[in-house]
């Protein structure tokens, strides 16, 4: 299934948000995931399946002025 | 002498340097500025995770006391600045938010246009919005109606550390805004931080000065004392100027005076 995660199409096997975010080793707790233009927390991610051509960002905080 | 406490969106400030999260050569170095400068707020930015790569939490090193002031850096429309603003607020960091919009990549000064327009909106929904703007006064009156929580004029290019360069018109904003006026970007030196409070700000933000100095933690405290020194002397209103020397000791009863010689003869 394909999807776009930050902008670049990616290959993805199918399953949830919080299975994408294991499979890619991401720390949950510093993570932010807007699905489809929508801010998933994270308590949701096990119930979000990821469908083809769902649009992700998954974002942090940085360091920023 | 007593000062009124900083109060913005509802949160009060004793401590008038806001900080910054950027530029550090390691962010462990952060929590040690929070505390050797007492910032009670700081600024981060939000950004696309690295895949590739894993990655520190910057939010690890912010005691949970400190204010969190997302900002939407990276926005070149009111339009992205509101969308990265409430994925901020939904990701937890609470309802401030620095509206950083920037169309101009040479001198990154900030689309006032744009700005007005996300403060709208995002004031309606209930955020703290402090916008960081060129200095201009129907703009900040604008922003204040619109509800904006703050006004953050810069007094020179974002990391120019050039200091107060538009002071006389950051002065008009401090003389006619009801809402706090924090001067942010470009203030290099704890003097600048110190005239910018001299002059009446509120407050000021400084990240750069701090962050990429040799010793940031030491550099954050000298921030801090300027600022507090700034503000003491705000309230204690400052001596007029005067062009001619003003004796500072009594020109009368000189040991050597003659009765009736004339002061001004005296060698």
């Amino acid at each position: 299934m394909r999807v776009t995660i930050n902008g670049k199409s990616e290959q993805v096997p199918a399953g949830t948000i919080e299975q994408l975010v294991r499979q890619r080793g991401l720390k949950p707790e510093a993570l932010v995931v807007e699905h489809n233009q929508r801010i998933v927390r994270q308590a949701q991610w096990a119930q979000v399946r990821l469908q083809e051509g769902d649009i992700l960002e998954l974002l942090r905080f940085v360091g920023g002025g | 002498m007593n000062d009124e406490v900083l109060i913005i969106g509802g949160r009060t400030f004793s401590n008038r340097l806001f900080t910054g999260t950027g530029k550090f050569a390691d962010n462990r170095l952060i929590a040690g500025m929070l505390a050797s400068s007492g910032s009670q707020m700081i600024t981060v930015a939000l950004r696309r995770v690295d895949l590739s790569a894993g990655g520190d939490n910057i939010l690890d090193h912010i005691p949970k006391t400190v204010t969190l002031l997302p900002n939407t850096s990276g926005a070149r429309t009111a339009g992205e600045a509101v969308r990265i603003a409430r994925i901020a607020r939904e990701a937890g960091c609470g309802d401030f938010i620095k509206i950083e919009v920037i169309t101009d990549t040479k001198y990154l000064m900030p689309d006032n246009y744009e700005t007005l327009q996300a403060t709208e909106i995002l004031a309606k929904e209930g955020f703290v919005v402090l916008p960081y703007v060129l200095p201009d006064l129907p703009l900040a009156k604008r922003l204040e109606n619109a509800g904006a929580a703050a006004v953050m004029p810069l007094g020179a290019p974002i990391g120019s550390n050039r200091g107060l360069e538009t002071a006389s018109l950051i002065a008009l904003l401090v003389e006619n805004c009801h809402v706090p006026v924090v001067v942010d970007a470009g203030i290099g030196r704890p003097s600048h931080a110190a005239a910018a409070m001299e002059m009446g700000a509120d407050a000021v933000l400084v990240n750069t000065a701090i962050a990429t100095a040799q010793d940031p933690v030491a550099m954050g405290r000298a921030f801090s004392l300027a600022v507090a020194a700034g503000r003491m002397a705000f309230l204690a209103h400052m001596a007029e100027t005067s062009a001619l020397a003003r004796a500072s000791s009594p020109l009368t009863g000189f040991l050597n005076a003659v009765e009736n010689e004339c002061h001004s003869t005296r060698p």
